[in-house]
């Protein structure tokens, strides 16, 4: 009997980021790995200077022309906005409760979550904050915004 | 450009748990807007079918509302840019009827949302956003509103207090209105202690879902001379937008910008500017969308929408009464048929057949309805 055929493996990495992904596999895949490494990553056409947060390997200004590359989000950005949720989707409900925020980096913002741990009555508009690999208690991955 | 009218509205109540199927629900609303204009389904040259579909079992509804209505062999299309989806159809209506493509085109929004529970309605909610990088941290649509709420409230130095003076508004028209889904009264204090949903909004900040229907018919000048149609309510201007869907790609967050595009090009269109307008329906998912709908309108300068609620300067005896149908926040927000909902409330209005909510003698009124968290604006300016 012959080998059964292979079929080509998927590359589903996404599925790891955040309490529950809802997209399994994308052509930035690489950012998963950047998480696993403790770092959080966007991305930039070196032909036309755009950064990209969240990332993409796809750049709609150079076509062709497009050559991307990562880099990692460092320093400090200012909180621009944040709310505390009481409610959360299904699947979300054993991280209540939970603040989502925006923090604005100047070349690019990032939109994620406020670090369980920071007590929210030190949580203002125009904190400096920094964007943090984080672990889930499910194993899942994402990342989380700490003070500077 | 020969002009182009509305010349039949209707409506089904919007309620909890509609007892039929979507078909019978959307009838609802066509039988009411075919009585209202006079005219024979052979009248209607197409229809446009509205809603946001991951409520529904039925796949592509609109062949199937487009038969149960009378209304085959001809044409249908199938709008949807989520909670804007009946005021984008009317868009495209416009744009078939004005193009010469069609004299009459029926547009037609529904939505059932009952059939689903309330934490799985809020999930799918959540992914009219960016679920590739935003729903994975667990996104809801009030957070988003809440998000905007907290830097609108921070920017201006306005307070949660001005955001439930909305609320106060609402409800206080929308015991007037008979088709509105929450018709009681409900006090500042009652607002104020209510419990958080996402911070800084409270349980009264935020609308509630519901079932319901809309429908308008769109002609032609022609066609409506044809009809001696006696009443029609010109569409002036039309403007439409969209905006960055990640939270991250917007540039500011205390106004939306689809709205405020969607405005400029709508005013511009009509030739008409913000102090023109006599009435108007702004979408007030949540009180802070309303407050931001002042100022991205042109109805306050930025920051000065507080004050405009605080002097009851959008009630009915108001300089431009907001909502006066008691907004999504009485009426309830069947997502679909949430826009044709706030056209016919204008309709109403620029007739004169608005009942306990009338304003008086108003010559010109605007709807503002948005899709998502400030994803999809648009304006639509219609005058008598
Ligand atoms: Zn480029």
């Amino acid at each position: 009997m012959a080998d059964k055929k292979k079929k080509p493996e998927i590359d589903a990495r996404f599925k790891k980021f955040g309490t529950v992904s809802f997209t399994a596999t994308t052509k930035v895949n690489d950012f998963i790995d950047y998480l696993e490494d403790g770092k959080v990553a966007g991305t930039r056409c070196k032909t036309c200077g755009t950064y990209y947060f969240p990332p993409r390997s796809q750049c709609y200004k150079c076509l062709d022309k497009t050559e991307m590359e990562w880099f990692v989000v460092e320093g400090t950005g200012k909180l621009a906005t944040f709310s505390e949720l009481s409610y959360a989707p299904v699947g979300f409900g054993d991280d209540l409760p939970y603040a989502i925020a925006v923090l604005d980096y100047g070349d690019y913002k990032v939109f994620g979550r406020i670090a369980p741990k920071v007590p929210m009555d030190q949580v203002a508009v125009g904190k400096e904050m920094r964007a943090k690999a984080n672990r889930l208690p499910n194993g899942q991955l994402n990342y989380v915004f700490e003070p500077a | 450009m020969s002009q182009v009218g509305i010349i039949g509205v209707g409506q089904s109540a919007f309620s909890r748990g509609y007892p039929g199927s979507i078909r019978e629900l959307a009838f609802e609303a066509f039988q009411e807007a075919m009585m209202d204009s006079g005219v024979q389904t052979t009248d209607i040259d197409a229809t446009v079918i509205c809603s946001s579909p991951e409520y529904d079992k039925q796949r592509s509804p609109a062949g199937v509302i487009a038969e149960y209505c009378g209304l085959t062999p001809q044409p249908t299309f199938y709008t949807e840019t989520l909670c804007s989806s009946s005021s984008t159809g009317l868009k495209l209506a416009y744009a078939l009827v004005e193009s010469g493509l069609h004299d009459c085109v029926m547009v037609l929004g529904f939505q059932k949302m009952s059939e689903i529970s309330s934490a799985e309605s809020q999930e799918r909610m959540g992914r009219g956003a960016d679920i590739q990088w935003e729903s994975p941290f667990g996104t809801m649509m009030p957070a988003y509103y809440a998000m905007h709420a907290r830097a609108y409230l921070d920017h201006f130095g306005v307070t949660e207090e001005d955001l439930a003076l909305i609320r106060v508004k609402a409800a206080f028209y929308g015991q007037k209105n008979p088709k509105a889904g929450f018709k009681k009264v409900v006090d500042l204090e009652t607002c104020l202690s209510a419990d958080p949903v996402s911070k800084p909004l409270k349980v009264f900040d935020c609308c509630a879902n519901a079932d319901g229907s809309s429908a308008i018919i769109v002609a032609s000048e022609k066609k409506i001379k044809e009809l001696k149609n006696e009443k029609p309510v010109w569409i002036l201007g039309v403007g439409a937008a969209s905006a960055p869907v990640n939270m991250a790609g917007r540039d500011k967050f205390h106004g939306l910008r689809a709205a405020e595009l969607a405005g400029q090009q709508a005013f511009q269109m009509a030739g008409l500017k913000p102090s023109d307008i006599s009435v108007a329906e702004v979408h007030d998912c949540f009180t802070i969308a309303e407050m931001m709908a002042y100022e991205n309108l042109g109805f306050a300068k930025p920051g000065q929408g507080k004050d405009l609620i605080r002097n009851k300067e959008t009630y009915a005896e108001g300089s431009i009464p907001v909502n006066v149908d008691g907004g999504l926040l009485s009426k309830g927000h069947p997502i679909g048929a949430t826009g044709g909902s706030q056209i016919r409330t204008i309709v109403l209005q620029l007739r004169g057949e608005a009942g306990d909510m009338q304003v008086k003698n108003p010559k010109y009124g605007l709807v503002h309805n948005i899709g998502g968290v400030g994803l999809y604006g648009n304006v639509t300016i219609m005058g008598v």
